[in-house]
């Protein structure tokens, strides 16, 4: 059979739609985007009418693929680590409804942060919300799991998390497709209160999610995706997690490692075979990709009981993505001869791009708040994030989505004078509009500003869910039509802007500012659909 | 066989575009194939980066381990250099000269050049000057495919094949200038190979 050439989230994409979904559900982040984005332009997906559409935020993502559990289809969600948290109240109850048709939480962590505010890693939300967890080594396990992974989901009616991290999200190999199954039809749960949380319903289903866990740990001990490999030499047991046994492998390329190795790639732990290569290992080297999750598990609060070498005594860095380079230093291995780089590089930081409406409306920002220190104004997540950087030094914040707007009003209400959101369309969308109705509603003196370019621009020019609505939400929020005021960010419209942004920080109330201009990334596109 | 690339460039030159083609003739052999990429904010006007590993044995890591590459191609002269903690000592360091200068502090050319050439086996060449010669100024990243061709131990018609098929949508110009670029690029590599 042909291969296919798919990024590790092509690849689980892939398997979702063979496993037959019948649903679609995400937000964009990076490194997870192309999970849906393959789903997206999918043909098959077209021709099957699979539901395809970008959500508003990873919380009504996952809610709306719950909705489609429940009526007994198939349904995969696709998000960022930090997106789990926006989704954390639906999945992490979702674990208490439990699944009627399969539920697959796709969630891509970016460890080293490539394009993220923090390492954070899925497998702790797993455990937390006592699901199981499968995190594939490669991209054919990506697909293949996605089956498994499913019907792991209908057997035991609980969601699935699969996670990613960047390295394999964005990877290609080589993958087979293996088989194709029917979408689900609807099919109501058995039982009617199984979606019903009111405490007495939910202390049952808490019950039988706790007893389900075993029934759980034994799946993982009998899965293809958790293999022993016997060593000679037991001087050292490696238990290696997702990626990790690959790094392991790389280092072991012309004679075979004489070491066991345990490699895990789905969760609960097996702790047969965990125990296992403890009892016969001197020390034990845990190999994962992300937190030290599974090390502080073995280890335990006191870490008394076993000698563990991993990230947590230094044999491998506490953080920051894993390499072969880095195993092979763990694994006493002598390193590879290194070339250093030569002095006279020097570093090159993304940036704006020339041409890039954000820019002017930063050169405007900064020319009417000359007359202040500075320190004033709060932004979000997006391409604008780069205001950070010379020659704009335009922003001092970036935390989470939506933040910006929220942490002006916080600060305005500790007198800091101007106070200044900067949040991109989609983001305002995303998380934006409840902060905003705070504004509003507490007469907040703050200025936001709403950079509308049409499009979510960072993460590769997907949908915008407020494209042409923005002034109409701000309106409906409460915002005084007056203090609305939508400029045009082009140099020649420059002394123009800066006067409004004058007016508007001198207004003492809610200011909205929308900045609107498409990003160049779609303007052909843009003149092509007039 | 093994081979293992390291494409280097900044943001928006298409160094996608060759893991692409290259990608796109392997998958169509016996041969295992990985290729580690960067998405998301770090594509913008800065540095970036793609692993691509080719061999006739399974492929573990994603990565290249470092003081491992065989071959750097890279699309611009200081990213080029950016690199050497990967290439192994007696690997290929194939690079376009034209500058992209977009930092205050982008270092002197004959600085960059005298580092280029102190590496022991590297091809240099403008190949902004040629791709714009055959009049298509952003084949630049088809005419280093085709500076790496000598190397690459692929069948140099699966390239053409490879850019008969991405750039196929785009019209029989392009893919004609397409394959210019990269016949130009193989032509002085081997010239310079023969000296």
């Amino acid at each position: 059979m042909d291969k296919l050439l798919l990024l590790g989230d092509e690849a689980l994409a892939q398997g979702a739609l063979d496993a037959g979904i019948s649903g679609a559900y995400g937000y964009p982040g990076t490194p997870s985007t192309e999970i849906f984005e393959y789903v997206q332009h999918s043909k098959e997906a077209a021709q099957r009418n699979v539901h395809r559409t970008w959500s508003a935020n990873e919380k009504t993502a996952m809610e709306e693929a719950l909705g489609m559990s429940y009526t007994g289809k198939r349904a995969l969600v696709t998000m960022k680590h930090v997106g789990l948290n926006v989704a954390a109240d639906p999945f992490v109850n979702s674990a208490i409804t439990g699944a009627n048709g399969g539920l697959i939480v796709a969630v891509a962590d970016d460890p080293s942060m490539h394009s993220s505010q923090n390492e954070q890693d899925s497998r702790h939300y797993g455990r937390f919300a006592l699901v199981p967890v499968f995190e594939p080594s490669n991209q054919q396990e990506a697909y293949n799991m996605t089956f498994d992974a499913f019907a792991l989901s209908e057997k035991y009616e609980t969601p699935v998390i699969m996670r990613l991290v960047t390295r394999l999200s964005h990877s290609r190999a080589g993958i087979v497709r293996t088989n194709q199954l029917k979408e689900n039809k609807i099919n109501l749960p058995a039982n009617p209160n199984q979606f019903m949380l009111l405490p007495a319903f939910a202390r049952i289903n808490y019950k039988n999610l706790i007893e389900k866990q075993k029934f759980l740990e034994k799946e993982s001990e009998n899965s293809k995706y958790n293999v022993y490999h016997d060593g000679k030499d037991k001087s050292l047991g490696i238990i290696t997690c997702g990626l990790g046994y690959n790094y392991v492998k790389e280092n072991h390329v012309e004679a075979e490692c004489e070491y066991p190795i345990l490699k895990i790639c789905q969760y609960p732990l097996p702790r047969k075979l965990i125990t296992k290569i403890v009892d016969e290992c001197d020390e034990i080297l845990i190999v994962e990709d992300g937190m030290p999750v599974v090390e502080e598990w073995l280890r335990g609060y006191l870490d008394n009981c076993l000698k563990i070498k991993g990230r947590m005594d230094g044999t491998l860095p506490r953080y920051g993505e894993l390499d072969p380079a880095r195993l092979r230093t763990a694994l006493d291995l002598e390193p590879y001869p290194i070339k250093e780089v030569p002095t006279i590089v020097k570093g090159r930081p993304p940036e704006l791009c020339k041409g890039c409406p954000h820019r002017d409306t930063y050169y405007a920002l900064n020319e009417a708040m000359k007359e202040y220190e500075p320190g004033h104004v709060f932004s979000d997540i997006g391409c604008y994030t780069l205001g950070f950087l010379p020659p704009f030094n335009a922003i001092n914040s970036c935390v989470d989505m939506g933040a910006s707007i929220s942490m002006a009003v916080g600060a305005a209400d500790s007198g800091l004078f101007p106070s200044i959101a900067v949040i991109g369309d989609s983001t305002f969308g995303h998380s934006g509009m409840t902060p905003l109705l705070d504004a509003v509603n507490s007469k907040s003196n703050i200025v936001a500003f709403i950079l509308d370019n049409s499009i979510v621009a960072m993460t590769g020019m997907q949908d915008s869910a407020v494209t042409g609505r923005v002034e109409d939400i701000c309106l409906g929020i409460g915002v005084d039509k007056e203090h609305l005021r939508v400029i045009n960010p082009m140099k020649s419209h420059h002394e123009e802007n800066v006067k409004i942004i004058k007016d508007e920080i001198n207004y003492n109330g809610v200011s909205v500012i929308i900045p609107r201009r498409p990003c160049i990334h779609i303007v052909a596109k843009l003149r092509k659909q007039k | 066989m093994k081979k293992d690339i390291i494409l280097a460039g900044v943001g928006g030159q298409g160094i996608l575009s060759i893991a692409t083609i290259i990608g796109f003739a392997v998958v169509k052999t016996d041969l295992y194939l990985k290729q580690a990429e960067m998405h998301g904010m770090s594509q913008r006007g800065g540095a970036v980066e793609s692993h691509l590993r080719i061999s006739d044995k399974e492929i573990h890591s994603d990565l290249v381990p470092h003081g491992r590459s065989d071959m750097i191609i890279s699309l611009e002269p200081m990213e080029s250099l950016r690199y050497f903690p990967y290439l192994k000592h007696e690997g290929w360091l194939i690079t376009n000269i034209t500058p992209f200068v977009n930092i205050p502090n982008y270092p002197e050319m004959e600085h960059l050049l005298k580092e280029i050439k102190g590496h022991k086996n590297s091809i240099a060449i403008d190949g902004d000057a040629i791709a714009k010669e055959i009049g298509s100024p952003r084949s630049m990243n088809m005419v280093m495919l085709g500076a790496s061709a000598p190397f690459l131990e692929i069948p140099f018609e699966m390239l053409e094949d490879g850019i008969r098929a991405v750039f196929g949508r785009k019209g029989e110009d392009i893919v004609k200038k397409n394959l210019d670029a990269l016949n130009r690029g193989r032509d002085f590599a081997e010239k310079h190979i023969k000296k």
